[in-house]
């Protein structure tokens, strides 16, 4: 999974992120390509609720000609499709034209096998249905491209936390603070995404490269072992949790 | 094969005759050159006298092929050219035979005819070709009459397969082949096949009592997520109460996904597919990985966590390849989260959970040890099954599918899950092949 090379905020320090995270979450232009019409209701009504612009076709021969003469942010595919078109070929015809937008596949198809044939196409993410529409959105949200600097970025920056990501090292208001790597990638995850929604099988696989759920709690105890490093010397909390969805780093 | 055998031996025959001849000739040039024309005509005479088996053939002829000497009385008619072997029909004492013959021409005029009776030769190609005949006779008899007799036999052996075969092919999925006691190759056979009827049989049944436990299982989680939403509605419910209400629902829904999820992962890796997906794993970091997540579970909780791998052996290069398997890295790590799982649900606070691992033998040997309340020895033996919890579980979250996919992942390895009591506790022991190590850049700088 590409997650870790999905988003890049390069900010320097006088930069605010606050602001960087609005305009990121604003204002995605998204393709559903989807041909269960109540699943694309409900899909499209949901993203066009958290401010994104949305198209939907219902077969894979619109979706093809959409997708290649019009301009998006992500594309979510579904996998079977009528119209003589599915969703793998699609995509393969897609990238075949050096179309490179992003591809989330929402199947049902949930085979190691069928989820590996999806990214292996040229797929950025694979979510299998049923699903929880935050883990939809969030995974989405995830795949944006926009704000994404050509320069891989060094330093990650949210309100006063830094991140270097070449040294390593994490710092509050100035101050040095001591993470175990593991400690270390969980926080550049999240900074990575700064601003968005990041679910606990997101962590679980672009942090532990985990596919599979644990019934243990095992991510939260993970978050709330690096927020008692992060947030809980300084006062203030940048890791927030969020309801029904997962985690977020941003500033107050 | 009788041809070419025929063919060939009367070719060396011919052959020998010819070189025998060739010989002859060279002989009787080398007396002609040295005594002259009386030294040849004492030779011929001498080989004809001292000649016991009466089968050469001399004549020398003056330039106008008038006689002078050999047992010919003249010279054949149209044999002109030397070099070359002349079939020719003699009578000899009134019987008619063959010779073999060839011309020399002598400086001076004279011509000089040496030959070979080569009537014993045909004989012997004769009654080597009639052998060949009769012993082609003989092995087409024997042929038939022994693959007769082998299919008779085959018949015989094979009814007692095919009878059970159709009978389990009309649904009779009891029947077995009997075997004979005489554990030849068709006792062999019969016994494999007898293997395969009962692997089949237990898939039947498994798929039998998971299509039970499926109805029952997923009925439950439906049943109340439904009997929410349903109540939700009735009421005269606050917004608050009827978010509520959605919310256990969609968990309940999620719950009976999450079943869903674990049978199809469980049939997928025992349908072998994911053996495409093998490769040679170190398990060293898979396991400190595994150690990692869970160490913090447990401490959480207020537990011990430890790992124990197998000391690295001198050498820097052993400390990677110390455990080396060859199988599904995805698998192997659900697998162990699994069992982790269990280990740290069923620990009572303060109790300790330990990860450890060693080389066995040919096997890469992990156990998950809990010191939690362990199981009864029926509860053991049926632990692994679909859908199986131990009365002590039953109020406690989970599927009862999370030992079976372990089940099923070790047995995708070609090894199994074995429990056993840790006194108190119980012990979980995954077995997975050991595999040579792959020699890693890193190992290869240190070499």
């Amino acid at each position: 999974m590409g997650n870790n090379d999905v988003q890049v905020i390069a900010v320097c320090p006088e930069q605010r992120i606050p602001n960087a995270h609005i305009t990121l979450r604003n204002q995605m232009r998204i393709l559903v390509v989807e041909d269960d019409r109540d699943v694309a209701g409900f899909v499209v009504k949901g993203l066009r609720e958290a401010g994104h612009t949305v198209e939907h076709v219902d077969n894979g021969r619109d979706g093809l000609f959409l997708a290649a003469s019009e301009t998006f942010d992500a594309i979510i595919l579904d996998r079977m499709l009528p119209g003589g078109v599915d969703g793998v070929r699609l995509l393969e015809t897609l990238r075949a034209q050096q179309i490179t937008t992003s591809v989330l596949f929402l199947s049902a198809l949930s085979g190691v096998d069928d989820r590996v044939r999806g990214l292996r196409a040229g797929g950025d993410d694979y979510l299998t249905k049923p699903f929880a529409f935050s883990e939809l959105l969030a995974r989405v949200e995830a795949l944006s491209r926009r704000g994404r600097s050509e320069v891989p970025a060094t330093k990650l920056a949210v309100a006063d936390l830094e991140v270097d990501l070449l040294s390593r090292t994490v710092k509050r208001s100035g101050q040095k603070i001591d993470l175990q790597p593991r400690e270390f990638r969980l926080l550049e995850f999240l900074a990575r995404h700064a601003g968005q929604v990041v679910t606990r099988t997101m962590l679980l696989e672009g942090v532990w490269d985990y596919h599979f759920d644990p019934q243990t709690n095992v991510i939260d105890v993970h978050v709330s072992r690096l927020r008692q490093k992060v947030d809980k010397p300084f006062g203030s909390s940048l890791i927030h949790t969020v309801r029904n969805a997962g985690y977020m780093l941003r500033a107050e | 094969m009788t041809g070419v055998l025929w063919w060939s031996t009367g070719d060396l025959l011919n052959r020998q005759v010819e070189v025998a001849i060739i010989t002859d000739a060279k002989g009787l040039s080398a007396t002609w050159t040295n005594y002259g024309m009386p030294g040849l005509e004492q030779a011929i005479e001498d080989r004809l006298v001292g000649n016991i088996d009466d089968d050469s053939l001399y004549l020398l002829v003056d330039g106008n092929f008038r006689y002078i000497t050999g047992n010919l009385p003249s010279w054949p008619a149209g044999f002109n050219q030397t070099g070359i072997f002349y079939d020719l029909s003699i009578a000899r004492a009134g019987v008619p035979s063959t010779a073999l013959i060839e011309r020399f021409d002598l400086p001076g005029g004279y011509h000089l005819l040496i030959g070979r009776d080569i009537q014993t030769l045909t004989r012997v190609r004769n009654t080597i070709a009639s052998s060949l005949v009769w012993g082609l006779l003989l092995v087409a008899v024997l042929g038939t009459v022994g693959g007769v007799l082998v299919r008779i036999v085959l018949a015989r052996m094979l009814a007692n397969v095919s009878v059970t075969a159709r009978a389990i092919a009309a649904g009779d999925l009891s029947r077995r082949v009997k075997l004979s006691k005489r554990g030849d190759e068709f006792d062999e056979l019969a016994a494999t096949i007898n293997d395969m009827l009962d692997r089949i049989s237990r898939l039947m049944d498994g798929v039998l009592q998971v299509s039970n436990a499926i109805a029952h299982d997923l009925r439950t989680p439906i049943t109340r997520a439904r009997a929410r939403l349903e109540d939700a509605n009735r009421e005269d419910a606050s917004a608050e109460s009827l978010r509520n209400a959605i919310d256990r629902a969609t968990s309940d829904l999620d719950g009976a996904v999450a079943v869903f999820q674990a049978l199809l992962r469980i049939a997928e890796i025992e349908s072998g597919a994911r053996r495409s997906a093998f490769a040679t794993i170190d398990l060293v970091p898979v396991l400190t990985d595994l150690a990692e997540l869970y160490e913090a579970v447990a401490e959480e909780s207020g537990k011990k966590f430890k790992l124990s791998l197998p000391a690295p052996a001198g050498r820097p290069i052993s400390t990677r390849s110390a455990l080396t398997t060859y199988g599904d890295r995805d698998m192997i790590q659900q697998a162990l989260a699994n069992l982790l799982d269990n280990a740290l649900k069923y620990s009572p606070t303060g109790a300790s959970v330990e990860l450890r691992a060693a080389r066995d033998g040919t096997d890469v040997r992990i156990d998950v040890v809990d010191h939690g309340p362990g199981m009864s020895d029926a509860d053991m033996k049926r632990a692994t099954e679909r859908f199986f919890r131990a009365e002590a579980a039953r109020n406690s979250p989970g599927s009862g599918l999370g030992l079976a996919l372990v089940q099923a992942v070790a047995v995708l390895h070609g090894r199994d899950l074995v429990l056993s009591h840790g006194n108190p506790g119980l012990i979980a022991t995954l077995r997975l092949p050991r595999a040579a190590p792959v020699v890693t850049e890193d190992a290869k700088a240190h070499a």
